[in-house]
């Protein structure tokens, strides 16, 4: 069984017509992980016992004739979502032995169709950060070129994918966290619409921005994965309910695609971008109409999101003080536990942004900060809402580049941001986005992928799945 | 950022513990950061009305009891540093002069 190019779509055939079983599948994806992982690093914990178990209880499921899509199906789960029992540690100090109190919503809908979980997967910790670079265990390995990073921050969970050491797998994305080491990794990722996914359980990094999404060999597995995990949640202030407008938006594809070109060109390498213009070109054969798009506000994406992302952390990291869970570092009074407990516990990243985010909401700064971000917001967002009166998806690079070398860019915070110039704006916006494989560029003698990414409006996530299929078969 | 960045006191109101090393490094990239941002104050957009026209709602739920009380002390206790029985225990927070 060859791991690296199996999907789950092929997988649920193989599985129902018993041509092996779920135990021999996860078994296959253990002995991948002990093959590889040493160098890759993409797992912090791997649960070969639980899996192998979970896998059984899915092998009498389908002997029953109950198969659901994900029965059987291996996935690694990012350190940041929760499994009640389980360590989940968002790859900080803080919470190197915290064990969930209670699962995530997506955890239990995955059990529920006797899901497999292999482990949970390295990232920056907290999710701040673009390469996994900011782990507290250690950097995660591109499998492309082990010298280089994977993309961050669900950068193990894009590692796990890409080297067959999972079927598919869950991260979230704040500002591409998704979609970035998807792009780096050679594998398919979504962020949802904002509000599509339960987010009960996973651990807040920026509460406005958020969303839980699939990272997978195939658009076609991306969907299903997303079909499993998304719905209303009560528990979750931010779901959207299941009749909003932004969950039954049904849109006929006009096969009409637009390009922001000014701001396509601000910073991307070149090869990245006549890879780009390629894929385009592509499009246009199949059938599709390329426009220039005008969005004169998407250009200031980038600073929006350094303002409002550092405002969120700010806030939520207040909850981690030693008190209620996770380190406690004792002290002789309650506010040297407070702030003992966070320097031993918090990474340089993370102190960096509460420090930038206390800044831009402080008295006399939050009006010039914090609040004019939060009105250029809403001025991308309605660049969003006219450009897709005309077009069905917006098309940009996921990254401006491919994979970086391990410590290229991880001493110089303004660098590491730059990598998310082309991804952040879908969060602003809350716009669904995906990252689909579009080819490679050379680096250094090695074929690093480099990602096709495509924004469509608010619960056009099926405008996605097309154009991105489309994406797929035109290579 | 013509105003000079006062670290120490940002990490004082955030509860964080800055060595003198990290203090140094800290008084340079948080002012880069800043004036990297600056860059929206040459956007349009007034801050007057944050609310309107972005769609957002407030969610509230029905006044009543979620769920019967104490059904979830033990996992959530469990979790805590240090606790005396179902109470987490912490240094004391006021002092009698």
């Amino acid at each position: 069984m060859d791991t690296m190019q199996l999907t789950i779509a092929e997988a649920r055939r193989a599985l129902d017509a018993k041509e092996y079983s779920a135990l021999e599948l996860t078994e296959a994806h253990l002995d991948a992980i002990a093959k590889k992982d040493g160098e890759i690093h993409a797992y912090l914990e791997v649960w070969a016992d639980s899996a192998r178990a979970e896998a059984k209880k899915a092998d009498e499921m389908i002997a029953r004739g109950e198969a659901m899509p994900l029965t059987g199906i291996p996935l690694a789960i990012k350190d940041n979502i929760l499994i009640e029992g389980r360590i989940v540690s968002s790859a900080s100090k803080i919470l190197e032995s915290y064990r969930a109190s209670y699962s995530a919503t997506v955890i239990d809908k995955l059990r529920a169709q006797g899901a497999v979980f292999l482990g949970r997967t390295n990232m920056d910790e907290f999710a701040m950060g673009s390469s996994t670079e900011n782990s507290a265990y250690g950097t995660t390995k591109n499998p492309h070129d082990l010298a280089r990073v994977p993309g961050g921050s669900s950068g193990g969970s894009a590692a796990a994918v890409a080297a067959g050491m999972a079927m598919g797998a869950l991260g979230s994305d704040t500002g591409g966290s998704i979609r970035q080491p998807a792009s780096h990794c050679g594998v398919v990722g979504l962020k949802p619409t904002y509000g599509a996914v339960s987010r009960l359980g996973l651990m807040s990094m920026g509460s406005s921005l958020d969303q839980i999404g699939p990272l997978a060999k195939s658009v076609e597995d991306a969907r299903t994965l997303l079909a499993s995990i998304s719905g209303y949640d009560e528990n979750d202030s931010t779901s959207l309910p299941a009749n909003s407008e932004q969950r039954t938006a049904n849109r006929k594809l006009r096969k009409v695609i637009g390009v922001p070109r000014a701001f396509v060109k601000s910073g991307v390498e070149t090869d990245v971008l006549a890879l780009f213009e390629e894929t385009l070109a592509r499009l246009e054969k199949a059938g599709y109409e390329i426009r220039d798009t005008e969005m004169p506000n998407v250009a200031y994406s980038l600073p929006v999101y350094y303002v409002i992302c550092p405002a969120e952390v700010s806030t939520n990291m207040a909850r981690y003080d030693g008190i209620r869970y996770g380190l406690s570092v004792p002290a002789d009074t309650i506010q040297h536990v407070y702030t003992k407990t966070r320097r031993a516990g918090f990474g340089a990243e993370v102190r960096r942004r509460i420090l930038t985010g206390t800044f831009v909401l402080s008295s006399g700064y939050a009006d010039a900060y914090y609040r004019k971000a939060r009105a250029v917001r809403q001025l991308i967002r309605e660049d969003f809402r006219r450009a897709f009166d005309a077009v069905d998806a917006i098309a940009l690079p996921t990254a401006p580049g491919p994979a970086f070398k391990v410590g290229e860019k991880s001493q110089d915070p303004l660098a590491m941001y730059a990598e998310d110039i082309f991804s952040v704006t879908a969060n602003l916006s809350g716009t669904p986005a995906i990252s689909v494989p579009s080819g490679t560029v050379e680096r250094e003698g090695k074929s690093l992928p480099v990602g096709f990414q495509l924004i469509a409006a608010h619960g056009a996530e099926e405008t996605l799945f097309a154009i991105g299929s489309d994406v797929e078969n035109i290579k | 950022m013509g105003d000079k960045v006062d670290v120490a006191a940002l990490a004082k109101l955030s509860r964080l513990e800055v060595s003198a090393e990290e203090l140094r490094a800290l008084e340079k990239e948080i002012p880069d950061i800043l004036s990297f941002v600056e860059t929206i104050k040459e956007a349009h957009g007034s801050t007057s009305s944050p609310r309107a026209g972005s769609g957002l709602q407030n969610v509230m739920r029905e006044d009543g009891e979620p769920h019967e009380s104490g059904k979830y002390t033990k996992e959530l206790l469990d979790a805590a540093p240090a606790r005396e029985g179902d109470r987490i225990l912490v240094k004391q927070v006021i002092k009698r002069k």
